[in-house]
């Protein structure tokens, strides 16, 4: 129960992130990796704040800490954003090198290679202390299981966090710039012809898309205590995983709304996946490389049923 | 109203497959009027579709709509004046927006797009009617992704999306050639009395000869990016298709003279 409980907390924090990829993918229909820079980015300049507690002399609390921290990402998705459609680089190339600047851009915030949060106070801390004074101590008894405060502290508002964004970003695609990037992902040369510059709406695109994926790490480098340069690598596939396998649940053809709510389902559901996986004894090293063989079953298996059913049905035909 | 001054565009210029699109075209468009174009593949017809609304920037010449020089003017700034079907039937409606949100879309062209919801209730209605216009009972089919209507049925929800605005100019590039016969002949119709209400200056490219010699009150015909005939007036409506096949019989004759010419100077100077 403890550990289901503490998987659907970091689900939730991560279902951030695959709202993120979900505007880019598959809104905006452009492959961004800026993510793996931007997610560490997210935890970085969070970390950082609280660890410090103040700048200036100005006290820093955890909820500004992680707005100015979603505020960077949107810079770093703007910058992406830029060298594509204006400096004109290639779709992928432009993500790789934001990407890569943003690896010594968090050294440089964090000015070292990871800060450890233990027992500062984070935007879970009040949540955590309400769950205590309302159990009645550090344990909350769950269909009868034990189960930490902190987890279920987390649960609870990665809940609020992931409905209130997911709500927030439906209403968003139903505005005129955000029904515009759905159309600069469905036909761009139509959005021209309408007197939308698609280079502007991808900008802006990829400056939301990562300011959800900073939003996202710094959230869950609040969640686990820390942020290090190295929690972004291959958070971009982790982040497809979850869109991907919501999409398969909900159906490719569902309405905007199902298709957030899916990518929630699917974040949910990859986590409880590999914590079971992990107890039954799988080598986390090797969490990866299962990560992207999901991803490639998910994208393939669709394409290869479908086409196997027509087979079967022809042969049924005659 | 539209001016094309002696506009040129050649593409892959200095390669091997160099192309002229546009070899020094000079056309005055009144306000109002409907120009059909016809010619052979690759005579540049779609290529001036494209220069007047500006996908490319051109090599040479100007291009004026109502005395303002718009040859500098990037696509999305000549949006508000300018509307575009193309003969891709998919090209004109992003497939996965609703039938309502395409025709937002569309009447928010040129205009800044803001966080104000995109779909208006008080709306629903005159998109009701105007789809109600068309005949193919569409105005049951609003809320319905637009992806999921035939090519027919999204051509005309294209052409009222392109006039959406009332736009000066109308470019309409074989807007009925990948539909069968009775939706082509309903596009057709709804074309007319479109153009009839707004009274935007248009142009549309047809390899129909039948529509060549229905519609309309000017022809041009081009030929190798060059205009090779332009008739209006009375004698665009003396016009009838057997007239027009002479014009391609001609200019296919140009052709072989000047083939024949070429070869003679090559043999001259072998
Ligand atoms: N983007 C481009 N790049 C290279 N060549 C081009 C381009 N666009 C058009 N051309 C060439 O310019 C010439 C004119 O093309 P255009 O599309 O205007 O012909 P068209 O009259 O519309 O023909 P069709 O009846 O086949 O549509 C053709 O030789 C074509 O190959
Ligand atoms: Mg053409």
């Amino acid at each position: 129960m403890s550990v289901l409980v503490a998987s659907i907390a970091i689900a939730l924090a991560l279902a951030i992130l695959a709202y993120g990829v979900f505007l880019s993918f598959r809104i905006l229909n452009f492959p961004d990796i800026t993510a793996d820079g931007s997610f560490p980015l997210g935890a970085a300049v969070a970390a950082t704040l609280i660890d410090h507690g103040s700048v200036a002399g100005v006290t820093v609390g955890p909820w500004t800490a992680t707005a100015v921290a979603t505020c960077a990402g949107a810079a770093a998705g703007l910058c992406t954003g830029i060298v594509h459609a204006y400096l004109r680089v290639n779709v992928l190339l432009s993500g790789i090198l934001t990407m890569t600047a943003l690896y010594s851009v968090n050294l440089m915030v964090m000015g070292r290679s990871n800060i450890g949060l233990y027992g500062k106070s984070t935007i879970f801390t009040p949540w955590e202390r309400a769950v205590e004074s309302w159990a009645g101590g550090g344990i909350v008894p769950i269909m009868g299981r034990p189960v930490p405060a902190g987890d279920v502290a987390a649960a609870l508002l990665g809940a609020a966090l992931a409905t209130a964004i997911g709500v927030a970003l439906w209403l968003f695609l139903r505005t005129q710039v955000g029904a515009a990037m759905r159309a600069t992902g469905d036909n761009p040369r139509m959005l021209r012809a309408l007197g939308t510059s698609t280079s502007f709406t991808l900008m802006v695109g990829m400056g939301c898309s990562n300011a959800l994926i900073a939003l996202s790490g710094a959230v869950f480098g609040q969640l686990q205590g820390f942020a290090d340069a190295q929690m972004g690598i291959g958070i971009i596939v982790l982040g497809l995983a979850s869109v991907i396998i919501g999409q398969t649940l909900v159906g490719a053809g569902a309405g905007i709304g199902l298709l957030i709510a899916g990518a929630v389902m699917g974040t949910v559901l990859f986590r409880l996946l590999v914590a079971i996986a992990l107890r039954m004894g799988l080598d986390p090293n090797n969490l990866k490389l299962i990560t992207a063989a999901v991803v490639l079953a998910a994208l393939v298996l669709p394409g290869l049923a479908s086409r196997a059913g027509s087979r079967l049905r022809w042969g049924a035909a005659r | 109203m539209l001016q094309l001054r002696d506009i040129r565009k050649t593409f892959n210029a200095g390669t091997d497959n160099e192309v002229r699109g546009l070899d020094g075209v000079t056309l005055d468009f009144e306000p109002g009027t409907w120009t059909v174009v016809i010619g052979s593949n690759g005579s540049g017809k779609s290529t001036m579709q494209s220069a007047i609304s500006g996908t490319f920037g051109l090599d040479g010449g100007s291009i004026t709509v109502g005395g303002t020089d718009i040859t500098a003017w990037p696509e999305h700034r000549r949006a508000h004046i300018i509307g575009r079907v193309f003969q891709d039937p998919y090209a004109g409606s992003a497939p996965s927006l609703t039938v309502a949100e395409n025709l937002a879309l569309a009447e928010g062209r040129g205009t800044r797009r803001t966080l104000a919801p995109l779909l208006r209730r008080s709306r629903r209605a005159a998109w009701r009617e105007m789809l109600a216009e068309i005949g193919l009972g569409l105005e049951r089919r609003l809320d319905d992704p637009i992806g999921l209507l035939s090519g027919g049925q999204r051509q005309s929800i294209t052409l009222l999306m392109a006039t959406a605005t009332a736009p000066k100019v109308l470019l309409l590039d074989e807007h009925t050639a990948a539909l069968d016969p009775r939706s082509a002949d309903q596009v057709i119709q709804l074309t007319s009395r479109i153009v009839a209400r707004h009274r935007a200056t248009t142009i549309m490219v047809t390899h129909s000869m039948a529509q060549a010699a229905a519609l309309g009150d000017r022809l041009v015909a081009m030929h190798r990016g060059r205009v090779y005939l332009d008739v209006r007036g009375a004698d665009k409506r003396r016009l009838r298709v057997e007239d027009l096949h002479d014009v391609f019989a001609q200019m296919r004759q140009d052709d072989r003279l000047d083939h024949a010419a070429l070869a003679l100077l090559a043999a001259e100077y072998a």
